[in-house]
This record gives C-alpha cells, structure tokens and sequence, in this order.
C-alpha cells in the first residue's frame, strides 16, 4: 500500500505531531509526506530526514500559505489517484482537512485511530474514550486521522528520501478566506508533547490564583500547564490548555490534576498519562479513582509548600 | 436568510457509557437520551441570529436529524428552543457521517439554506466529520471549531479555536459552520415554548426520498471497555508526596 502523510508545519518547523502519523502510515506500506505551504523548502528538508519515509512531495504556492480545507483538500484528491492511504494527525487542521479529503474521494474517514490491525482494520476511542471499537472498512482508499499519544515518534533524523515538487497550479479559490490568527507564544513545553503536565481546574477561582499558584509549580518541573473545561470557561486561562474530550489529548509522563474533580470530559483526554497525580480537598472527587498518587487537602496549602520544596 | 441545523440524538453527556458485555457496542437502553450538546449550541448561534443578534438577518431556522423515529424528541427540543420547522429523516439503521453528509447535501439543494450550523463532533462515535464532509460535497466554504460568528448579507466571519488560539476567516455565503464549546450558552427551552413546539411543522422522510444510499463503510468488529485504571496510593502530607516525585525522578 503507498500512504500519503500531510505534514503539519508552522512554515519553519515540521511539527511533532507528524512523527507518530509517519509511524502509524508506515504499518500500512510505502509513505510519501505532502508539505504544502507557501516558502517551504526548510520544512521539505527537515522532512526529508524523517526515517521511513520514500518521497517528500511539495506543493508550494502563496494560495497554501495557511492550511484552508477548501484549498488543501483538492490538491490532497489529487495526489490520492497514486495512493491508497491519506492520513491525517488529529490535531485541529488534520481534523478539518481530512474529512472534505474523505467526502470527495467518497470514503469514510476513521477517525482518531488508536492502533492499525490489518490493512484494512483500526482501533479507535468512542464516547469520550469509555469505550474502544474495532472498525474495519470496506472502502478502497483509506482516510485517516491519527491520535498522536497512541503511536510513537518516527525518528526525525536519519532518513533519505526524494524531494519531489507537484504541480499545485489553479489552487486559488474564492469562498473562504484566511483573516488572522491569535497564536499564543508558549514559553513553556507544548501540551501534547511535554513530559510533565500541571493543570489547574475550577477550584483555582481566579486567573491571578491560577498563575500564582499553579505557574512556579509548572516552571519549578520544566513543566507544561493546562486546564479543565471550567477553568477555561471561566477565563482563568486561554481555550488552548484545555484538556478532555473537546480539548487536547495527552498522555505525558506524569499529569498532576490541582482542583480538578476528574469529570469523564476531563478524563478522556488525560487518563492514558503514565502516572496521575491527584491534589483535590474533597477525599471523594472521581479524580481520585484513576491518580496513582493522591492528596487530600486544600491546594492553596499543598501546592506552594509543594513547589517551595521541590 | 435560512438557517439549517443538523441535531443528532445520543446519550446524554452525564451518563456513564457501559459496554455491552457481548461487546457489540455500548448499551444504549433504558439510559436517558439527549440532544447532542455540540448542536445545542448551533440551534442557539441560529436563533440568536434569528434575534439580530452577531449580525442577524435570519428569518427561518429549520432543523434536521436523521435517525430512529424517537429523533422526534431531539428535533422538539429544537422547535421549543426556537426553530421554525423540522425534518426528520426515518433510519432505524445506524447512519454514518458521509452518509448523513449525503443526506445534508440533498436537503441543502432542495431548501437552499445560506448557512448549515452543525455540532464539530457527535459525542457518541465522537467522529468530528460531518460538517467538513459536507462542505466539501457542497463545495462551499467550511468554518470548524467556531467560538463566534459574525453575519452580513453576503458573508460570514467566523473565529475558530486551533491548536495554539484562535483564527479568523471569512466565508461567502452559502457556508458550513460547526461549534466549539465557547461560541454561546444554549438556552432551556420555557415551558410555553416545549407546548407551542408540539404544533409546529415536522416533516418525515426516508433516505430513498432523497435518493441516497447510506449503506455504511464500515463495520464494527467489537466494542471493548478501554483498559481500566484502578486507583493508587493517597500520601499524607507534601513531604510525602515530594519523596514520591524523586522516585519518580521528576524532582531533584
Ligand atoms: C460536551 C462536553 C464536553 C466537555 N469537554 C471537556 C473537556 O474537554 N475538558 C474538561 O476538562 N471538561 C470538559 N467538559 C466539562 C466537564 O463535564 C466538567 O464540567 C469539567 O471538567 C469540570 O472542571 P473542574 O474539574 O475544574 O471543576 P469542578 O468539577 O467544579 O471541580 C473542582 C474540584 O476542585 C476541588 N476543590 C475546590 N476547592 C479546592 C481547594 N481549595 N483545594 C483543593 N481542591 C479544591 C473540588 O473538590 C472539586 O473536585 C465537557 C462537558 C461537556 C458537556
Ligand atoms: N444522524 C445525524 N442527524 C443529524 N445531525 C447529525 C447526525 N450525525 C451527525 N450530525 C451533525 O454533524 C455533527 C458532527 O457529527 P460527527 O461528524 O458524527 O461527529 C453533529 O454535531 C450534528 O450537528
């Protein structure tokens, strides 16, 4: 099987989040990656030394500059006439390109895949991670989307392959246009790839709390921060630490969960973490039922004693 | 302007999901059913167009949903919180997002909707396709994640929440928005409202009306419970808990 890879870029850097898509394409063959964008010839190098992969194509064209659908999608159709496999990571542009990807190759995507089978079998989270299905398609090309944490990193050095350009002529397209973005600048890990996490919930009560007490614990780790849901509503922190269902899904080395109760939301984007730990005042908090380590008391006690020793 | 709005009926989000133990799925009898929380929020982003709100210029909301005969709640629900008339579209089988695409698409060619508000995922198979799937069947403008919406006569700006923050793009008109969390607060629907909602229109259709065939792609080989956590150790105090980070060896 020949596997298309659509590299996720920030136009500099090819980001992580492509290395466990290249892992997961190559159980099913061949893998060639697409790196569209506009001015792309360090993100198409940096590809190229991705180990596994055959052929690198590129599409470079100032009408790719930022990732719409309506745009990536066509030129994904076709250069699927020569593969058989389109995958995607489960990150928010994967999510919203590969579904218009599937819907004009008239497939059905699957979704989020845990684990590859077979060639034509998958594992895959449903209700919020409460329950995992095995799915297996009928259709004859594949689109796919990858959750990250489930697959490990392809190394990004060490490959060879071929640097090939596409023609990617007659892209423009008038019904959506990009306007402008608000990226955060992280000073700290990212989310999805950092080892350690510290999150803060609801009980955190204000965002002056949230930065003075859960921030120097996070620094003091080399940690990445996040949130719950209510946090977030609440404004405590931007949408972008959200961690859960609807949020982002990560499985670091060790998750710390400060005032946080441990809805089902929250913890389908958190529970496959090597090791949680708990600190919430309520002994009885569901938190508590999957933390390999708990506290029981008052955060605005434990956590700068706690970051005061470490 | 018209305003179509998919709403699907799943269980309801504060209900634990239990596996079926002969693994065919997750047990969906007796437990209490709702609207998708994600299309909650696209009938609400509609009305409150419908209101002048973000823009407005609405003058029709009509919701749809394609499912079993009890879908009728879920398309009430959506008439007592504000839409104008619904369609539902009678499947006892299981309908998957590229066929319900289909079905979108043919019900946007007959009623010729400005926008389609949809959920970005269904919180049972927790697919996140169909909107996207249909936009591009349509070959229209797709705006996911939305977390707020800003209407003119010939265009939408939509801001959508990304990896990192946020992006802003604009859409001509037709277009497909699907929700993010953050774009409003549904409302409850008044009783008056839940009374008066049981006169108004709703339409009943089959999948062959519309001529689409939605036998699905794929197969569900089994359903399993996710290997389960069982809880740990609780310390008693922080010099406890920092002895427990050195063993971990993610404190000095
Ligand atoms: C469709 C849908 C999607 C959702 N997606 C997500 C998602 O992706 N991520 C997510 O997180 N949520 C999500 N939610 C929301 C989720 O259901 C919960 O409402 C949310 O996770 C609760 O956040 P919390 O634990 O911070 O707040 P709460 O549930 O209010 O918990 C606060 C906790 O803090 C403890 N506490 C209070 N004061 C102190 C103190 N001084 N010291 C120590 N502990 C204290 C309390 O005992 C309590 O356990 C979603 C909900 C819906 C309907
Ligand atoms: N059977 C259905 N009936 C009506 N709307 C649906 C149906 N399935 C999906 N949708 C819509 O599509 C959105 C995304 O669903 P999904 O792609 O299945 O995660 C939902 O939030 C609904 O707005």
């Amino acid at each position: 099987m020949k596997t298309l890879v659509w590299v996720e870029h920030d136009g500099k850097t090819v980001k992580d989040a492509t290395l466990a898509v290249v892992t997961a394409a190559s159980k099913l063959g061949e893998v060639d990656l697409l790196v569209a964008g506009s001015g792309i010839d360090a993100v198409a190098a940096e590809a190229a030394r991705i180990a596994g992969v055959s052929n690198v194509l590129t599409a470079d064209n100032a009408a790719l500059e930022h990732p719409l659908a309506e745009t990536v999608a066509p030129l994904i159709v076709k250069l699927m006439a020569d593969h058989d496999a389109f995958l995607a990571p489960a990150t928010s542009n994967g999510k919203n390109i590969a579904p218009r990807v599937a819907a004009l190759l008239d497939v059905m995507q699957i979704s989020d895949i845990l684990s590859v089978e077979s060639a034509d079998t998958f594992t895959r989270p449903i209700y919020a991670g409460n329950a995992i299905a095995t799915v297996q398609t009928s259709d004859k090309k594949l689109v796919i989307t990858v959750r990250g944490t489930a697959f490990e990193k392809a190394a990004p050095e060490g490959g060879t392959a071929n640097v090939v350009s596409t023609d990617s002529a007659g892209l423009e397209q008038s019904v959506s246009t990009y306007v402008g973005s608000e990226i955060a600048k992280l000073e700290r890990p990212e989310l999805t790839s950092a080892k350690i996490i510290v999150s803060g919930g609801r009980a955190l009560a204000s965002s002056e709390n949230f930065h003075a007490v859960i921030e120097p614990l996070a620094d003091k780790l080399g940690a990445a921060v996040g949130a719950s849901r209510a946090a977030v509503d609440a404004g405590y922190v931007p949408n972008d630490y959200q961690v859960g269902q609807t949020g982002k899904i990560v499985a670091p080395e060790v998750y710390m969960a400060i005032g946080i109760s441990g809805a089902i939301q929250h913890l389908a984007g958190m529970k496959d973490s090597k090791t949680i730990i708990a600190i919430n005042k309520d002994e009885d908090a569901p938190i508590f039922q999957v933390a390999d380590i708990g506290l029981v008391g008052d955060l605005f006690k434990i956590v700068p004693e706690l970051t005061s020793k470490l | 302007m018209k305003v179509l709005v998919p709403v699907k009926r799943v269980l309801d989000y504060n209900v634990k999901p239990r596996v079926k133990a002969d693994g065919t799925g997750v047990d969906l009898a007796n437990v209490k059913m709702s609207m998708n929380p994600f299309d909650e929020i696209a009938v609400e982003e509609a009305i409150r167009l419908k209101e002048g709100k973000n823009g407005g210029g609405v003058t029709e909301i009509v919701a749809v949903s394609i499912g079993e005969q009890k879908s009728q709640e879920t398309l009430r629900t959506a008439l007592a919180m504000g839409a104008d008339r619904a369609i539902l579209v009678v499947s006892d089988e299981k309908v998957e997002p590229l066929g319900v695409a289909k079905l979108l698409k043919a019900i946007v060619d007959a009623e010729k909707p400005d926008l389609v508000i949809l959920g970005k995922q269904a919180i049972d198979d927790d697919n996140n396709q169909t909107g996207q799937m249909l936009a591009g069947l349509l070959g229209v403008g797709q705006a996911t994640f939305a977390s707020k919406v800003e209407l003119t006569a010939d265009s939408v700006t939509v801001t959508r929440e990304v990896d990192g923050g946020s992006e802003t793009e604009k859409l001509s008109l037709p277009a497909i928005i699907t929700t993010d969390l953050r774009l409003n607060e549904p409302r409850y629907a008044s009783l008056p409202n839940i009374m008066k909602a049981k006169s108004k229109p709703l339409d009943q259709k089959t999948p062959a009306d519309y001529g689409v065939d939605v036998t699905p792609r794929l197969t569900t080989l089994k359903v399993v419970e996710p290997p389960k956590r069982t809880a740990g150790v609780k310390v008693a105090d922080v010099d406890e808990l920092v002895a427990k980070l050195k063993a971990l060896g993610v404190a000095k």
